[in-house]
């Protein structure tokens, strides 16, 4: 029974999170290219970059009202779902969460209505620096949830304190500067730029296939490949850096992701394909590449990297030490002020193992009555899926490279071609709009699918961070949230591709007649007559 | 990290208890008037063109109002971790029914006017009533469950065990307290339509203004009455320890005698419920033959009243448990640890005056009434 409520908390945690997270990347990066492009229109005072504002500036907001929307469950659910784990690091958590109100909603929800309402009531400048605002406060809600996020990953700065039975921030310092949060957030920020430049890109590319709104989309397109490219090459290798991060804090991670069964001498070889068995622990069919995972992992090519094997041998002692140190906790709890000093003393020794020890709770009522059966079960327990996260982190990564070819190419087009792009090329930049956003979900399967059997590595297990609630609550939420979230989802993109079809609607004449006026000046492709017709 | 024992723990925690009460108090300032805007728009605008005006008055605005629901989530959660992982989880049917009236929400602003279609529009319509009523009537309903004592027990690894059920909530105190939440905030809202709006728009706000105070008012009174003679309030058997761990099981807590002994121990906390009675009859009066931005904050001032009443009522208690009194979480016993609420302290003394300065920069550039000629000139623009 209570395994069931787990199970569904996570089906309803993964799934408001995956739904909440098609909406943000766009966010992150859509707010910096309108920001950018008003900026030229402030410069130049052009009015099609006006246009080209208030256009995708239309599309930011339906997009971004969702993101808006669905990230209130995020911000509630923890109360909600996971109660337990809620007061147990909620004075480590709860902070950044806290500070990123204070400083990025705040600043993105106060100044975003500004933006979308104010084009009469402010100068030129004042709205450029509302809509830096509100994208300075997207970004910056970005960095404190990955502060909070990496936490969970390297869990630093904090310790238990077996008085009020949780985690307690020791350095605020550790906390924010914690190496995987930064890692992390950079990675992250990166990916949302690429998702927002595809997208930018693709629908530039099929007004051209169309012919429409030639201007504009040239434009765009020229906007978007340099900021894609950029961001596309910072994606990948900060993608990197979150790898080596993630030998250094989680090893199992880096094994799973991998197939790693065994350690390999070094430096490890990266296997390219296979079939991951998690029952025999063997990955059939493997393809290797010599020395790219040692590189990766450890950035040398002497360091092992343990497999996953090892690591489980490991995990038991780490079960055994955290049995002793529940039982010298369970005397505390009765003793509390009063415990003796040796007690206190052998909780101190083992109480970074606790946590290993709340594994045992999914088999036992008192850890302390474990067989060693369930102690054995218990370490394996630590091993995630690993064919999810094989495969997951392939797709990615393949995705990943993709997209910088993809940019890289419409770069080089735009910025030394002329701006003339072969038909394949547009279908094809129109066909890889969804790219991104199957990157951005595998890569959140990958950080967090793969931190299983954890909600904090290593300190506190998913099982015992729910909350007591019955299967019924669960299962009429969980419908409910689908129910909704369908019917949102479906009007959202029946808006999205409305607007996409109706193109720019604002100040058309205005920005018709300057382009009439300046032709002979600003003619973008080679001097040659454009063979598109200009837009309607 | 020494620096944090500036401030002694318990002094932290005193702040931080007022700290919650700004937060809440700031949501039903703000986003109190976008509620009551939405639960009176059916109402109060019958044309199309009508009921773009008032959505317009907070179009703007709703967006940065709402976070102060969200931050206040997030303060409880940093601040009050017991406090988050109890009432959210022992709530849980009610605060799904809040969540979805915060997502149906900023989609009916954003979406409605994407389309002509009257059907579309009036859809969205009644989604903007329901973001507004349902959480203004709910919100009520927890404040009166709290007042009362919440069935809930900790387990010795402090684990929240909620013992109660949805419909448990809905007693007639908490329905009470309810209806003076809801009626309170649609006061507030036709205050802020009758600042905002003309004509015909705005004497249906006068009116439906004034007829939800009269039920706020005496709502309040009757709910203080019943209160004060009726309901059992909580206390500390012994003396509380102010500074030790936050760990609730520490201390020993009886039901029983009455929360009014608060006024014994603490007379000047009876100048929150006046805040509130005068408030409240003061922005009645306005509604009526007042000056329009005055009626607006006597309106502020009446609510400012009315939560802070609750607060101050029950201090030290935040969260009183009726079926294991021991479990009862108090500002001594349920906060953060003493270098988190200095963390955030500092945090909040850097970033609340930014955003109340920027806030009200952003109020200022948008002052002045919304029109029927604005909408119909600006529809591109404009919700």
């Amino acid at each position: 029974m209570e395994l069931d409520v787990v199970e569904l908390s996570r089906l309803q945690f993964a799934m408001t999170a995956l739904y909440h997270f098609l909406f943000v990347p766009l966010t992150l990066g859509l707010s910096i290219l309108v920001a950018i492009m008003e900026t030229v229109y402030v410069m130049t005072g052009r009015p099609i970059w006006r246009q080209m504002t208030k256009f995708w500036g239309t599309l930011f907001g339906i997009n971004f009202v969702l993101g808006v929307a669905t990230g209130i469950t995020m911000e509630f659910q923890f109360g909600m779902n996971w109660a337990y784990y809620s007061h147990y690091v909620g004075d480590v958590f709860g902070a950044p969460l806290a500070i990123e109100g204070l400083m990025a909603f705040f600043l993105e929800a106060t100044f975003v209505g500004l933006f979308f309402f104010g084009w009469d009531k402010l100068s030129r400048v004042k709205h450029l620096m509302v809509a830096w605002l509100v994208a300075i406060g997207s970004n910056f809600s970005a960095l404190w949830i990955l502060i909070a996020n990496g936490w969970m990953q390297n869990p630093v700065g904090a310790e238990f304190n077996p008085m009020t039975m949780r985690m307690e921030m020791t350095s605020f310092f550790d906390v924010v500067f914690n190496e995987v949060a930064q890692a992390k957030f950079v990675h992250t920020v990166s990916a949302g730029y690429v998702t927002a430049a595809m997208f930018v890109m693709g629908v530039s590319a099929w007004y051209l296939l169309k012919g429409r709104h030639i201007e504009l989309a040239r434009r765009s397109i020229t906007v978007a490949a340099s900021f894609g490219l950029a961001s596309a090459i910072s994606v990948v290798v900060l993608g990197d850096e979150s790898g080596y991060d993630a030998g250094l804090n989680q090893k199992m991670k880096l094994a799973a992701i991998e197939g790693m069964w065994e350690t390999e001498e070094a430096p490890a070889p990266f296997t390219l394909v296979g079939i991951p068995d998690q029952e025999d622990r063997e990955t059939h069919y493997a393809v290797h590449v010599p020395y790219v995972m040692g590189l990766i992992g450890t950035r040398s090519l002497t360091e092992e990297i343990p497999g996953i094997a090892e690591l489980v041998e490991e995990a038991e002692g780490q079960v055994r030490s955290g049995i002793i140190a529940y039982d010298a906790l369970m005397t505390i709890q009765e003793q509390m002020q009063d415990t003796p000093a040796d007690v206190m003393e052998t909780f101190e020794q083992h109480s970074d193992d606790l946590g290993y020890a709340f594994l045992l709770l999914r088999y036992v009522d008192d850890p302390r009555n474990a067989t060693e059966e369930q102690i054995v079960m218990a370490a394996n327990d630590t091993v995630p899926h690993v064919w999810p996260m094989f495969w997951a982190f392939r797709i990615m990564v393949g995705i990943g490279m993709a997209l910088i070819l993809i940019n890289g190419y419409f770069f080089v087009r735009s910025s030394f071609k002329g701006m003339d792009y072969p038909r394949w090329a547009l279908r094809l930049s129109v066909a890889a709009i969804p790219l991104p956003w199957i990157a951005a979900e595998m890569g959140w399967i990958v950080a967090e699918y793969g931190r299983q059997p954890w909600t904090v590595d290593g300190i506190l297990p998913t099982a015992l961070s729910v909350s007591h609630l019955s299967v019924t609550q669960l299962l009429l939420t969980i419908a409910g949230f689908a129910l909704f979230y369908t019917v949102l989802f479906v009007v959202e993109m029946g808006l999205m591709i409305k607007y996409i079809k109706k193109g720019p609607t604002q100040d058309v004449a205005v920005t018709d007649e300057w382009m009439a006026k300046h032709e002979h000046r600003l003619r973008t492709h080679d001097g040659n007559v454009p063979e598109f017709t200009p837009a309607e | 990290m020494i620096l944090h024992e500036l401030i002694s723990f318990e002094l932290l925690r005193v702040i931080w208890w007022g700290l919650l009460g700004v937060l809440l108090i700031g949501f039903a300032l703000t986003d109190g008037f976008d509620m009551g805007t939405g639960a009176l728009l059916p109402f109060v605008a019958k044309t199309d063109t009508e009921r773009r005006v008032v959505i317009n008055t907070v179009g703007p605005v709703w967006e940065g109002n709402q976070v102060w629901f969200i931050l206040g989530g997030g303060a409880i959660f940093a601040a009050w971790p017991p406090l988050y992982a109890v009432s959210f989880s022992g709530f849980y049917m009610a605060m799904f029914i809040v969540l979805c009236a915060f997502i149906v929400r900023p989609v009916a602003f954003k979406y409605r006017s994407k389309r002509p279609s009257p059907t579309w529009r009036s859809t969205w319509d009644w989604a903007l009533f329901a973001g507004g009523a349902v959480p203004a009537l709910i919100f009520g309903v927890a404040v009166g469950n709290v007042l009362r004592g919440v069935p809930f027990h900790l387990t010795p690894s402090l684990m929240p065990i909620y013992e109660g059920s949805f419909f448990g909530l809905l007693n007639p105190f908490a329905l009470l307290t309810g209806v003076v939440s809801l009626s309170m905030l649609i006061m507030h809202g036709a205050a802020w339509l009758n600042l905002k709006t003309e004509g015909r728009i705005q004497s249906r706000a006068r009116r439906y203004g004034f007829t939800a105070g009269v039920v706020a008012i005496i709502g309040y009174a009757v709910a203080g009455a019943w209160l004060l003679l009726i309901t059992d309030g909580y206390s500390f058997v012994d003396a509380a320890v102010t500074d030790g761990p936050s760990n609730p099981l520490m201390s020993d807590v009886v039901k029983g005698g009455s929360w009014l002994a608060a006024y014994g121990a603490r007379p000047w906390i009876m100048i929150a419920p006046i805040m509130g009675f005068v408030g409240m009859l003061m922005a009645l009066r306005g509604l009526t033959s007042g000056g329009e931005a005055t009626t607006m904050l006597w309106s502020k001032m009446g609510i400012l009243g009315v939560i802070s009443s609750v607060g101050l009522t029950m201090f030290p208690f935040i969260l009183p448990s009726s079926t294991d009194p021991d479990s009862s979480l108090t500002v001594w016993d349920a906060s953060s640890s003493h270098l988190t609420l200095f963390v955030m302290l500092v945090a909040t003394v850097i970033f609340m005056p930014l955003i109340l300065m920027y806030t009200s920069w952003v109020y200022s550039v948008l002052w002045g009434k919304v029109t029927e000629d604005d909408v119909t000139a600006n529809g591109e623009t404009l919700y």
